[in-house]
């Protein structure tokens, strides 16, 4: 987030885009209806009528993967009506009159052909998030997960460099990070890419510095992604896996690929604190200790580095992650010697700018907001203050691309997949508890009313639903919620997986998969299901 | 006695902070942190129960070796020797580019360091990567 958790109730526009957030990020989402009773309007972009939808100004029922055209259109009002913040885009930015050339092409009625969204609503959302001083743009997966991800928070990019919609409190582009501490694994460098603090691999001086630290030769060649990595084991380029703390076997997109990809390797070692649906793949499975029986940090999705202490003592046999490898790398000739996690927080201080004021000492109260760069610096609640990291905000014009995958007579609806609020990623830790599990105890694919009169499904009956790479069975919940067209299942469910119905296309740069649009069609259980 | 220790939840990434009940060594309870925390005081119905996986009977508890199909118990001596092995033939035979190492979001960012600086100064490779995408 380029802002602070804490400032969503000082904006006077939130504009919500792909994000179910007070079922996935309860507390922001909390703040959100906060800043609804203060007076702040929302807007909301999302294929079903979440909370948040049905408690915004204007909801934009949008048609999964069309976010670029929506935004680009939502652009096209603002500069037709002159709503530009013409001091910011002088002062701040470069490249306008290319993205200006470009948005004339987007007409509201344009993209309502293409989003399904009213031209109508599209002008009331652009006008009120124009009109704002303080506008905050908060999306997550629903924006990402799509073959034009780049370009869908590129899109996004441009409408805030418009308006002038960052660098101050209460005003931004923030994405929902949706795991304890992916903000952390990324600043860490546990990315193909980069080292810590996103020092490209690529960089002489930058391998210099930590092979001179590390005291080995870095790799040069940047390494491959998850789905890359898992095509690459298919192939037989990649013989040995180690996962730790991840359960792709479920997360992944086109599960029948990731399985041939396990299945394929050599040796296999999963590092985890349950025998997930991946472990059971495995050669050799190391039991890891949970957040609980552990110290270390995890940084929020507002950057906020935060002490995680420990509670009780590892439980059984198990060991803590950081052990595991320290004493794995002993036996392979490489020995790292760390009392305790500090004094690994000490060593990752001196090798990433961002993390240089970084010491437990400085994280007693309430940990904090990096960019932190030395011991005396407090901390950035909010980013881009007078410049970005490039100088000048670079509007770069971005146009909408169909999704990888096309709906057809065959496959007439689209699949979009997510979480709910009782359930967590696969499920491993939450389909544990009792309570949760009675609050949602099974997989189910939510439908619009039309849809399911057209196959003849009515609630709680169970069906098939079929993919051009597979079939999972659960039951129907027939709901006005849904865009007509548009379907949904949760992806927590292990013996009705999504992903054996998703599609791995990827995002050309960010590579991230196209878990949120897939062609599907719905069966009765009782029919024959189109195995022919 | 019960003890109390303030950390963080280990679901999304808002970054509640939580305390943790500790009696007898075992949690009995979670409750949010009022002070010095992004919640003041509040927390999701997940949050509310974020310690009770860890008491699962279903945790692993040892590790386990695959013999002629199966898992069967091992000690860590014998586990990460095995692994420390096979890593070792597999560098010598094919070089880092064999590898692939997922860590994960759901580990510290230390030990995420770690994982990253094992799988590029020991598997010599960068084909590390985690969920971020998912």
């Amino acid at each position: 987030m380029t802002n602070s958790i804490d400032e969503i109730t000082e904006s006077q526009v939130l504009f919500v885009i792909g994000s179910n957030t007070t079922e996935q990020h309860p507390l922001i989402g909390s703040r959100i209806i906060e800043a609804i009773k203060k007076g702040a309007k929302l807007i909301v972009a999302d294929p079903r009528r979440t909370y948040l939808a049905e408690r915004a100004y204007v909801h934009l029922c949008i048609l999964p993967g069309t976010d670029a055209a929506l935004i680009n259109a939502m652009m096209n009002v603002i500069i037709n009506d002159g709503l530009i913040n013409e001091e910011f885009i002088k002062e701040r930015t470069e490249g306008f009159e290319e993205l200006r050339q470009n948005i004339l092409q987007w007409t509201p009625e344009r993209a309502e052909r293409i989003t399904g969204v009213k031209a109508e609503d599209i002008r009331r959302a652009a006008r009120i998030y124009a009109g704002a001083e303080r506008a905050m743009i908060l999306y997550c997966m629903g924006i990402t997960q799509h073959n034009c991800s780049t370009d869908n928070v590129i899109a996004l990019s441009n409408l805030v460099l418009l308006t002038g919609n960052v660098g101050k409190p209460g005003a931004g582009l923030c994405p929902l990070r949706g795991q304890n501490n992916v903000q952390g694994a990324c600043d860490m460098g546990a990315l193909p890419d980069v080292l810590s603090g996103y020092q490209k691999v690529k960089d002489p001086g930058v391998r210099e510095k930590f092979s001179r630290a590390w005291g080995v030769e870095i790799p040069e060649i940047p390494g491959l992604t998850v789905p890359e990595m898992f095509e690459a084991a298919e192939k037989g380029i990649i013989k040995v896996m180690y996962i730790i703390g991840e359960n792709p076997a479920v997360s992944e997109a086109h599960l029948s690929h990731v399985e041939k990809a396990l299945r394929n390797l050599e040796f296999l070692v999963v590092q985890d604190i349950f025998l997930t649906e991946t472990a059971r793949f495995a050669d050799v499975v190391l039991p890891a200790c949970s957040f609980a029986e552990k110290d270390g940090t995890f940084t929020g999705t507002d950057r906020r580095v935060q002490r995680l202490r420990k509670a009780i003592e590892p439980l059984w046999n198990s060991k803590p992650d950081w052990q595991i490898i320290v004493e794995l790398a002993a036996r392979m000739g490489y020995p790292m010697t760390y009392a305790d996690p500090s004094e690994i927080m000490d060593e990752i201080a001196s090798l990433t700018p961002s993390y240089g004021g970084i010491s437990y000492d400085r994280l007693e109260g309430w940990g904090i907001q990096v960019p932190c760069p030395h011991k005396d610096h407090p901390g950035t609640p909010y980013l881009h203050k007078d410049s970005f990291a490039r100088g000048k905000g670079k509007f770069i014009p971005v146009n909408y691309t169909p999704p990888a995958e096309r709906t057809d007579e065959k496959y007439p609806l689209v699949l979009t997949t997510g979480r709910v609020l009782y359930h967590y990623h696969t499920g491993t830790m939450t389909r544990k508890i009792d309570f949760l599990n009675k609050k949602c105890p099974e997989p189910f694919v939510e439908i619009n009313p039309a849809d399911a009169q057209k196959l003849g499904i009515s609630d709680g009956d169970e069906v098939y639903v079929k993919s051009r790479r597979g079939k999972i069975k659960l039951s129907a919940r027939v709901t006005g919620k849904i865009k007509q067209g548009v379907v949904f299942v949760p992806f927590h469910f292990a013996e009705a997986a999504a992903n054996y119905l998703t599609i791995d296309a990827l995002d050309p740069v960010a590579k991230t998969p196209q878990l949120k649009f897939c062609a599907v069609n719905i069966f009765a259980g009782s029919e024959e299901h189109g195995d022919s | 006695m019960t003890k109390y220790v303030k950390t963080i939840c280990p679901y999304c990434g808002c970054g509640c902070s939580i305390i943790l009940h500790v009696k007898n060594g075992k949690i009995v309870r979670t409750s949010p942190a009022v002070k010095d925390s992004i919640n003041k005081g509040t927390l999701c119905i997940k949050g509310m129960l974020a310690h009770e996986f860890v008491h699962s009977p279903e945790r692993l508890r040892t590790p386990l070796i695959r013999e002629n199909g199966s898992f069967r118990e091992a000690t860590w001596d014998e586990a990460l020797g095995m692994v420390a092995e096979k890593f070792h033939k597999i560098k010598e035979k094919y070089g880092g580019s064999a590898f692939g190492v997922l860590s994960s979001a759901r580990a510290t960012s230390e030990e995420n360091y770690l994982i990253s600086k094992f799988s590029r100064a020991v598997l010599a490779t960068n084909n590390i990567d985690h969920c971020a995408r998912l």
